[in-house]
């Protein structure tokens, strides 16, 4: 394996990802992203240079419309998903003391 | 003739000439879900009631005149990450396991309007990550043509269940292949619409530059019929766009006089089973005796379409997976620490293997320092294939080739080598990078018996010369099902 990652790349992505691996997960995550990453080196055999990236296929525009409350008033629906609520409001743990 | 073996459209036509009700529609495939889930599971959901509801509220509308669409009273299934107001939708994946839309999806209420009668949301890789449907936390979906096989996925458990007669027809979500591959596994017709055809509102997104919903049914007249009702403009997806050529029906054509087709001959190279590439080599002949032209080209750059996608792929999907957390809606861990605790342990919890995995491989090529070398390298790749692409569609009006390298694998052979399950998208994906439509049907049946499936890839908004090429194919080729085991 050409990319080979290292336990604080692993931590590191793990903030980024907000994820909490096991000591197995890291293992297996390193192994998986240095065998991804080879094979996506692969892209470094094409000359790329003066090429724009792509990000959409057809030329688009800005769509722009009038801020207007369309939806009706679903409040209640939407907090009866919600892992925790309280008094009309999404309960969340504390954030600063 | 039986209920249960007829197409979308012509279930519709006798509702309309009063020969079938729309509840006696319902009921037979709700039975035939209650005999079949066990064996396919095809189903996350059934709204048993719900459609039964629904089928006299769309009988009344019929005969009160209210309704005469080609598709109306036809009991659909839905797949699991597309939004269904008051039905769960799961996604396949246990962070969103008690979640409830309080809004339909623009593709769904579009059905709805043309009459359709929701039965239920089929099962699918988690979050489309996946070409098995394995990866679901719900359970496997079989396949119908030998249940020790997959169905393909994502969109797995909308083919088989079209396959199974689980129900008339179904829609499905392509980012890479997902409706196109499972099509092919299953032995029913698939289309990817251009980018932009159909609206993503309420698609739960998983790379957002390259998903795109679209139909999964039983022959080529319905898959017409369906995309016209589907393929609106959508103020609420700003990547929606406004086209008139919405009459997809009238491309149900039988001739392809003086159509161009071209075959990529790096489609047929090494990794291709031999028994689909003479099945689909025998479909550009039947094609060519139609009258179409018919030529080998050299397509290019096939072998970086798998790599480019991934990174694209993961790196969208890292972005858009950040809204699982625990707080507005899904699972939320028993315990934790503080907020970052909470989100880093809901999500660990919640989210399978395979999604992680491609969080963190998206993380990874968004960071800083490997932003330009991974990321925008893919995006700048991306630009060459869509460019070869071009160069392809100013000579062929179609391309025809495989939709994957082999048949249904077996359960459980895919997901021990992420790398080698990726290759199996090799055919496919190119297609999302590019934008373009491309529809997959059955064109043979392998000495395993399972199905082998036919690609046509146009170019952009070109759906109709598909479906033309495709009806015209399907007229040669004649009827073909699975014998359904009565």
């Amino acid at each position: 394996m050409a990319n080979i990652i290292s336990d604080e790349t692993i931590e590191y992505v793990g903030i980024l990802a907000k994820l909490e691996l096991s000591g197995e997960e890291k293992e297996q995550a390193k192994k998986d992203m240095g065998s991804m990453l080879d094979y996506i080196d692969k892209l470094g055999e094409l000359d790329t240079e003066g090429v724009e990236p792509m990000s959409h296929v057809f030329p688009v525009k800005n769509v722009f419309r009038e801020d207007v409350v369309t939806n009706g008033d679903v409040r209640e629906e939407i907090l009866k998903n919600a892992p925790g609520e309280k008094d009309g409001m999404f309960v969340v743990p504390r954030t600063f003391e | 003739m039986n209920i249960l073996d007829m197409t979308a459209v012509s279930l519709a036509a006798a509702i309309k000439n009063k020969e079938v009700t729309v509840k006696e529609a319902t009921e037979a495939v709700l039975a035939q879900i209650e005999k079949k889930e066990d064996t396919f599971h095809c189903y996350v959901t059934v709204d048993r009631e719900g459609a039964l509801r629904k089928a006299e509220e769309v009988q009344k509308k019929i005969d009160a005149g209210e309704l005469d669409g080609p598709l109306a009273g036809v009991p659909v299934a839905i797949k699991d990450n597309m939004c269904t107001e008051g039905m769960l939708t799961t996604c396949s994946s246990k962070i969103l396991g008690n979640f409830v839309p309080t809004f339909s999806s623009e593709a769904v209420l579009n059905l709805e309007k043309a009459g359709a009668v929701i039965l239920g949301k089929t099962n699918m890789d988690e979050f489309a990550m996946g070409s098995t449907t394995e990866t679901s936390a719900y359970g496997v979906t079989k396949n119908p043509w030998n249940p020790e096989h997959v169905p393909g996925g994502s969109s797995g458990g909308s083919a088989a269940a079209v396959a199974a007669n689980e129900c008339f027809y179904a829609l499905g979500s392509d980012t890479g292949g997902s409706i196109r591959q499972p099509a092919s596994f299953c032995g029913v017709v698939g289309l990817k619409p251009t980018y932009g055809r159909v609206s993503r509102y309420g698609l739960i997104a998983y790379g957002s530059s390259l998903d795109q919903i679209g139909p999964l049914c039983k022959d080529v007249t319905d898959c017409a019929a369906i995309m016209e009702i589907i393929a609106t403009h959508d103020t609420k997806d700003s990547t929606s766009v406004e086209r008139k050529d919405r009459e997809f029906t009238s491309a149900l054509i039988e001739d392809v006089k003086g159509m161009r087709i071209g075959i990529p001959k790096d489609y047929f190279g090494e990794g291709l089973d031999p028994e689909v590439k003479s099945a689909v080599l025998k479909a550009a002949e039947v094609l060519k005796e139609k009258g179409a032209i018919v030529e080998e080209f050299d397509l290019s750059l096939v072998e970086y379409a798998i790599p480019t996608y991934y990174t694209i792929a993961a790196a969208e999907a890292s972005s858009n997976l950040e809204r699982f957390d625990g707080i507005k809606y899904g699972y939320r861990t028993e315990e934790y620490e503080g907020l970052h605790n909470m989100y880093k342990k809901s999500r660990s919890e919640g989210f399978g293997a395979e999604v992680k995995r491609r969080i963190m491989l998206g993380s990874f090529v968004l960071s800083s320092g490997y932003y330009d070398a991974y990321y925008l390298k893919a995006l700048r790749v991306k630009a060459l294939i869509k460019k070869a692409f071009d160069e392809a569609f100013a000579k062929y009006d179609v391309i025809l080739g495989p939709v994957a390298p082999t048949t249904a694998p077996k359960l459980g052979e895919s997901l021990s080598d992420p790398i080698k399950m990726y290759l199996g998208d090799i055919y496919t994906i190119s297609v999302n990078l590019a934008g373009l439509p491309g529809l997959s049907m059955p064109c043979g049946v392998d000495s395993k018996g399972l199905p082998i499936g036919l690609q046509l890839i146009g170019d952009c908004f070109n759906e109709k010369k598909l479906i033309q090429t495709a009806y015209t194919y399907e007229k040669a080729r004649g009827a073909f099902g699975r014998k359904e085991d009565k």
